[in-house]
């Protein structure tokens, strides 16, 4: 399903800016091809521009420079009721003077389609979210989860091919929000429509996505599938951002094909991959994921780098155990361990060893 | 387990029942907040509604008579009206005994003057003859009966007596039937003569003029309203000002200057005929007329439509109109069908907002309405100033107030004055 082949490009921005104010970019020169059927999630923090980007796919915004295509067609100058986007908004926009019903045949009788075929697919756009009883209310004698599924309908209804989702799971608690997200995943799967989906929750966006494009600052960090994204993030934003992650810095001593020796800031030496260093002597920002660092030094390659901890703290988390440890002058050193039998239980003021696998520790961008 | 689970009321901790430590707990609270709105209240009922209760009663009080002439009241007590003679001596001789009095003291006018209302010529009736009554003694110069018809021969009228039996009663439904163009007859309530009814015309002329301010102020406003409510900060806020501007303004300058517009050496007349649009004898007469009332009261009304429309609209996220685009409706469908209905709760608390205000409204059509474009209101002045019939002013005023209330409730009923938002 995912593709980079710009022929087979369902949605596509090309050299995409965007300012409000004429002063500042909110957008800069936004590349993103998706295939059909994907489901693409934007995620990143507040203000990185996400919104942006979804309402200039859906002819809310324009685009201060560049195309934006769909399906080949560049849309820059086609009105927003004509594109056939569907849209989920963050708080679901339902009109609370129609009833729930109402909401759901209106698309199909601005199409002008005949009373008869408008029931049936209001009613089966019902269905699909289980919603069948609940035609004859207001939005506003729904819960939020019902709202959300009614929404959901609404924009599914007139078969659109693409479908955006503007934070659609913001509102709600996380139980209902992570049912919600499978629900949404199970359905647009079954449709095998195209989605757009924004978020700021990081594990929303891994477990619903194809690929996730990482927004920050106006620019995309990186677009890639999660598990990419998780164990091979390309920048230290990414790193940070996406999952736990632990930063040491250093400056590179020895650099060849596929491995780097980082002296860390306290004089001691690691092995990484090389990722955005290139010469000895650049500094850079390590990353490493709590849950690869090991305690059991047996496990790691012959030859491999150790370093010097110190235990502050640990904390019992039922299936996992989280060490605090102070390494190479960060107190905030955080391992991972499996609540495994046998498994040690650190005290603090414990002095030890620690290492993992070379490839599991990228060095970064400082 | 707890006292909440056993039978009987639910006790305190110190026994007494909960309900009871609880009133007690919040009667504290009640007394300070009345204390604290004590000033104001008094202030109201001392200012507004004891003046405004007293106005409205005089629309039914009717004293003047059985205070005046309370002998000759009790004497005509068993006057058969309807058998068309003259009543008999005592009643004379309480007539004078009870004008000799009111001569002395003064009140024989104003009961001339009351009485006038009902029938013309009472007024002079009752001067003319105080003059002479005043110098009879009760005793000597009885009997009164020829004397009195020899004075004035409006005595000898069984009208004069019937309108005197009629108007005897203390409460009086006299003026509103006035108001209706209506008159308490001996004989019970009649239509008025056809050359006195005016107010029902004048109620008729008021209702019809106030709604078409009222709905052009909604034409005018909505727009506004809608700039306002989606205009980028600095230039709404702008817009804002220039809304209330007029609100810094005299009424009477605004009103004023509308005088200057469009009389008929007016600026739009000297421009249309300057442009030759309009030939210099045929200058259009668009003063002094329903026309010119019209037009300065939507001018001075249409700040208090805009505001409702425009806090109301301000509420209404954007995403609704963007998801309408979004579902394929055109710009018109997704104002028609999304935006307009979620604006009529401003559309309805504006209109009854201008409705109740230009239905008592006075001075702007006072100034510029000349006789066809005057209201209700303007009529109750008169008879505050001019013609001083107080009775008459309080009946209409109780009918416009009541008729106010009963749209107030059927708005209320309709759309709910819940939904009505002022800002
Ligand atoms: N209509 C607008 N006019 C001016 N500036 C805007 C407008 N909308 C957004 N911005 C600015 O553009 C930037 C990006 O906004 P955008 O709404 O796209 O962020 P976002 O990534 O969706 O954030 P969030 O996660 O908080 O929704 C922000 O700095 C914001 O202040
Ligand atoms: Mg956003």
């Amino acid at each position: 399903m995912v593709s980079s082949d710009i022929d087979s490009a369902f949605v596509e921005f090309d050299h995409v800016q965007k300012s409000y104010d004429g002063e500042t970019l909110v957008v800069k020169n936004l590349n993103l091809s998706m295939a059909k059927g994907e489901f693409l999630t934007m995620l990143g923090p507040s203000g990185s521009g996400k919104t942006t980007c979804l309402m200039m796919l859906a002819g809310f915004e324009t685009a201060t420079h560049g195309d934006i295509r769909l399906g080949g067609v560049s849309i820059n100058n086609i009105s927003p009721h004509k594109r056939g986007i569907g849209m989920v908004f963050q708080n679901y926009a339902l009109f609370p003077h129609m009833t729930v019903a109402e909401n759901l045949s209106f698309p199909l009788d601005v199409r002008r389609m005949p009373k008869a075929e408008r029931e049936e697919k209001v009613m089966r756009a019902l269905d699909m979210v289980q919603m069948g009883e609940f035609g004859g209310r207001r939005p506003a004698q729904l819960s939020g989860g019902q709202q959300q599924r009614i929404a959901l309908a609404r924009a599914l209804v007139f078969e659109a091919e693409l479908v955006l989702m503007d934070e659609p799971l913001g509102a709600l608690d996380k139980q209902l929000r992570e049912h919600m997200q499978f629900e949404i995943k199970h359905i647009v799967d079954g449709l095998g429509i195209t989605v757009v989906y924004v978020t700021h929750d990081q594990t929303e966006a891994l477990t619903m996505s194809d690929r996730v494009a990482v927004f920050n600052d106006g620019v995309i960090q990186q677009i890639a599938a999660p598990d990419e994204l998780y164990e091979r993030p390309r920048n230290s934003f990414v790193a940070q951002f996406i999952g736990e992650n632990n930063t040491l810095t250093g400056s590179v001593t020895k650099i060849e094909e596929g491995a780097a020796e980082v002296t860390l800031d306290d004089g001691e030496v690691i092995d990484t991959v090389p990722v955005n260093v290139s010469a000895v002597g650049d500094r850079t920002r390590v990353s490493i994921r709590p849950e690869r660092v090991e305690f059991d030094l047996s496990r790691l390659p012959p030859g491999a780098h150790t370093v010097n901890a110190e235990v502050m703290e640990f904390i019992y988390m039922g299936d996992t155990f989280r060490t605090r440890l102070r390494v190479a002058g960060n107190d905030e050193f955080i391992a991972k361990t499996r609540n495994a039998p046998g498994q040690n239980r650190l005290r603090p003021g414990a002095k030890l060893k620690i290492g993992w696998h070379p490839q599991d520790c990228r060095a970064l961008d400082a | 387990m707890s006292a909440a689970t056993r039978a009987g009321p639910v006790l305190a901790a110190d026994g007494t029942p909960l309900k009871r430590s609880l009133a007690r707990a919040l009667r504290m609270q009640k007394i300070r907040a009345l204390l604290l709105v004590a000033p104001l209240l008094v202030f109201v009922l001392i200012t507004f509604v004891t003046p405004i209760g007293q106005m409205l009663f005089r629309s039914v009080e009717n004293d003047l008579v059985a205070d005046t002439l309370p002998l000759t009241v009790a004497a005509l007590a068993d006057w058969d009206a309807s058998a068309g003679e003259l009543p008999e001596e005592p009643v004379f001789n309480a007539l004078a005994r009870d004008m000799i009095v009111a001569v002395r003291e003064k009140n024989h006018t104003k009961l001339g003057t009351r009485l006038n209302y009902e029938r013309t010529g009472m007024s002079s009736l009752f001067r003319k003859s105080g003059r002479q009554i005043s110098r009879w003694d009760p005793e000597e110069d009885a009997p009164f009966r020829e004397r009195l018809i020899d004075v004035h021969e409006g005595w000898g009228e069984i009208d004069t007596w019937k309108t005197i039996q009629t108007h005897s009663r203390r409460l009086t439904p006299g003026y509103f039937l006035n108001a209706v163009d209506m008159q308490l007859t001996p004989d019970g309530p009649m239509a008025q003569p056809e050359s006195k009814r005016i107010l029902i015309k004048l109620f008729g002329r008021t209702v019809w003029m106030s709604l078409v301010i009222t709905v052009t102020c909604i034409i005018l406003a909505y727009p506004v309203a809608y700039l306002l409510a989606n205009l980028p900060l600095r230039k709404s806020n702008l817009l804002l000002i220039m809304v209330l501007l007029p609100f810094w303004t005299s009424l009477l300058v605004r009103t004023s200057a509308w005088k200057v517009l469009l009389q008929q050496q007016g600026v739009i007349n000297d421009t249309l005929v300057w442009l030759g649009l309009v030939a210099d004898e045929a200058r259009l007469v668009m003063i002094n007329n329903q026309f010119g009332t019209i037009v300065a009261m939507t001018h001075i009304l249409l700040p208090f439509m805009i505001l409702p429309i425009y806090s109301v609209m301000r509420t209404i996220p954007p995403a609704y109109v963007r998801a309408a685009k979004s579902l394929g409706a055109t710009d018109w469908t997704a104002f028609w069908r999304v935006y307009f209905p979620q604006s009529v709760p401003g559309i309805g608390a504006g209109s009854i907002l201008v409705f109740i205000l230009a239905i008592g409204y006075y001075i702007t059509p006072e100034i510029v309405g000349g006789t066809k474009g005057v209201f209700i209101s303007n009529r109750i002045a008169y008879h505050i100033s001019f013609s001083l019939n107080w009775g008459l002013a309080a009946a209409l005023g109780t009918i416009l107030l009541v008729a106010v209330l009963i749209l107030y409730w059927c708005y209320d009923r309709i759309v709910g004055i819940d939904n009505v938002k002022l800002g």
